[in-house]
């Protein structure tokens, strides 16, 4: 297994009026070739700021302060603006939340995905025109021929994430972010694209991360699980463990809350209070005013512990032998 | 799930986003009426050569014993002069529609030329960002707050007559309108998430700009530009009746209606009043046209 993608202590920090934003802080992620990471966390935890991160597309006042991004062995931070230009769509692909936006309206499909190949190699158009129409069939669309010729607003959503899907593959890039890509579709799509994403993964060898926050998502497609809270990966581990046997009260709490036909009736376990305030985190761990768990030491940050099987950031775990309800 | 099999509706036909706005377009009796006249005018305009009994420019066609000749009275030499003719015996029906060729051709050329200039320079204005995006758009303020008339009116007397330099004017004082709307359109397109992707794909800046964003801006920029092709004909007829316009052996509308400004008093409206109903219904369907185009290609308005 060759390691495609290592982050070492990367902090992405905001500055805002108001005061720094630590929307990224000290995040680590290690992945080989052909392995799916599914990044999981709630609403402004830093997980699309970390996908952002390694596609260097941070914008003003957001800056990248801190940590090392490692890409086949290449380090990242001192690329110039044209070699990112080079490796963004061809080496590294991006794939969104929002399928009616992230096609141009006024561009046919064969058009995008022909200039996509283009911009990467000296290819005529007739053969990047053959190569999109094969990889359209890839994502399952049938009949491709016709899609190509056709407009994003002739597409269903969920096709037109298919052809977004298409797009980030056409050039086989080594790591694709998808960004929340299920999020905006309906359940039986959902499960469709991602059942097409990870058949593709296995075909190609590319490596994924999948940014949801949703856990049966990712629980569904990914092979290890980082989950975040306020800029921090909380808890890591291979998927089967995290999801079994969650070490955070985080993790378990966030699965605890999911509903199933077992839990029919029963009420949901929730997590009390709200996401903290990024510009006035808690001292201490993040988590420790929600946590039902905390301890006098939670007033310390924790540092990440070592099981046997996962890594967690807390001072006084569920205990191993409790298992979530499901 | 074995196999992922999805029955996707087929669109009954390939509707473009142009077919869709035909359709849109054609559903308004008064802008097809409008672009039916439009249509009709610029015709005949061209067409001017063949149709007109007269070329009034070609001083041996033209006798001044048919000098202010009332409409619908019979030349000297045998036609009828349907629109009466003016004070140097020209069939104002054939001046106007040879000074429709003029009035067109000089709108169109300058509000296409300000278009490609002020299309370039709000682009460039969006893609740049920064200090130099602020000077430039100040300097558009800065020209945006005189009238268009007397911005021209200044160059012309600076300039001298003719043509070109009329065009040349109009341009001047045009190009800001186009440049402030394609600066304004990008800047809204310029963070929308399909931009952001073709940053993903790696696109170069310059291939995101002219070719994701300036289609995308085209809407907006259609608008302007047939209402400044309006409001440049009109300029032009203004200047042309100050004198400061267009020579007379160029006799454009405005030329027309300052000839027979003289002769109004004395009960010859029709030397200054046909060219004028000829600019009038020029400059009306024309705003009609544009009018109803920004109803359709703005999203806000649509039910």
């Amino acid at each position: 297994m060759t390691e495609i993608l290592k982050v070492t202590g990367l902090c992405t920090h905001f500055f805002t009026r108001a005061g720094v934003v630590k929307a990224v802080d000290g995040v680590d992620i290690s992945l080989n070739r052909g392995e799916v990471l599914g990044l999981v966390g709630e609403s402004g935890s830093g997980k699309s700021i970390t996908g952002f991160s390694i596609m260097n597309l941070i914008d003003a006042p957001g800056r990248m302060t801190g940590g090392r991004i490692s890409f086949k062995g290449r380090d990242l931070s001192q690329l110039s603006e044209t070699a990112w230009q080079d490796l963004r769509g061809n080496r590294i692909a991006m794939i969104f939340q929002d399928p009616m936006m992230t096609l141009n309206p006024v561009l046919r499909i064969d058009v995008q995905m022909i200039e996509a190949i283009q911009a990467h190699e000296k290819v005529s158009r007739t053969t990047a025109r053959e190569r999109a129409r094969d990889t359209l069939g890839m994502v399952g669309i049938p009949a491709p021929d016709e899609r190509l010729k056709a407009y994003p607003h002739q597409l269903s959503g969920g096709m037109r994430q298919r052809v977004a899907i298409a797009i980030a593959f056409l050039n086989k890039p080594d790591l694709i972010i998808a960004d929340e890509p299920t999020t905006a579709l309906d359940v039986t799509i959902q499960s469709q694209i991602i059942h097409e994403a990870q058949k593709l993964t296995r075909q190609t060898g590319t490596a994924m991360i999948w940014i949801s926050h949703d856990l049966a998502v990712v629980a569904g497609i990914a092979d290890q699980i980082s989950v975040m809270y306020a800029g921090r990966i909380v808890e890591h581990g291979p998927t089967d463990y995290v999801i079994d046997n969650p070490r955070h009260p985080y993790t378990y709490g966030l699965l605890g809350s999911v509903p199933s036909a077992n839990k029919r009736g029963a009420r949901l376990f929730q997590i009390d209070g709200m996401a903290p305030n990024m510009l006035a985190l808690p001292r201490g761990c993040a988590f420790g005013p929600r946590c039902d768990r905390a301890v006098d030491v939670c007033a310390a940050a924790p540092g990440m512990s070592q099981s046997c099987t996962q890594k967690f950031r807390c001072h006084n775990p569920v205990p191993e032998a409790v298992k979530v309800a499901k | 799930m074995t196999d992922t099999q999805i029955i996707a509706p087929v669109p009954a036909k390939a509707e473009t986003p142009f077919a869709q706005f035909r359709a849109e377009f054609f559903e308004s009796k008064i802008a097809v009426g409008a672009l039916i006249t439009l249509g009709i005018v610029v015709v005949l305009a061209l067409l001017a050569p063949w149709i007109t009994p007269q070329n009034p420019y070609d001083l041996a066609q033209v006798d001044v014993m048919d000098a202010r000749l009332p409409p619908g009275e019979e030349a000297f030499s045998g036609y009828t002069m349907w629109l009466g003719s003016d004070g140097s015996g020209r069939d104002l029906f054939s001046a106007i529609l040879y000074g429709l060729r003029i009035s067109l051709a000089v709108g169109v050329a300058s509000g296409v030329i300000a278009l490609f200039i002020g299309t370039f320079v709000g682009l460039f204005a969006a893609y740049v960002g920064g200090r130099v995006e602020t000077l430039i758009m100040r300097f558009v303020d800065l020209q945006l707050s005189f009238p268009a008339s007397l911005v021209a009116l200044m160059l012309v007397a600076l300039l001298g007559k003719g043509v070109d330099k009329i065009i040349l004017a109009l341009v001047v004082s045009q190009w800001a309108y186009y440049a402030r709307t394609v600066r304004a359109t990008a800047l809204v397109e310029r963070h929308k998430e399909y931009v952001e992707a073709a940053i993903c794909l790696g696109l170069s800046k310059a291939r995101i700009m002219f070719r994701h964003i300036l289609p995308n801006c085209l809407g907006p920029l259609i608008v302007v530009g047939t209402v400044q092709v309006a409001s440049a004909i009109s300029l032009e007829a203004t200047l042309s009746f100050l004198g400061v316009g267009l020579p007379q052996t160029q006799p454009s509308l405005g030329v027309l209606i300052a000839n027979g400004f003289e002769y109004m008093l004395s009960g010859r409206y029709w030397i200054s009043v046909f060219p004028g109903l000829a600019l009038l219904l020029t400059v009306v369907s024309i705003n009609l046209v544009g009018d109803h185009l920004r109803d359709v290609l703005n999203p806000r308005m649509k039910k």
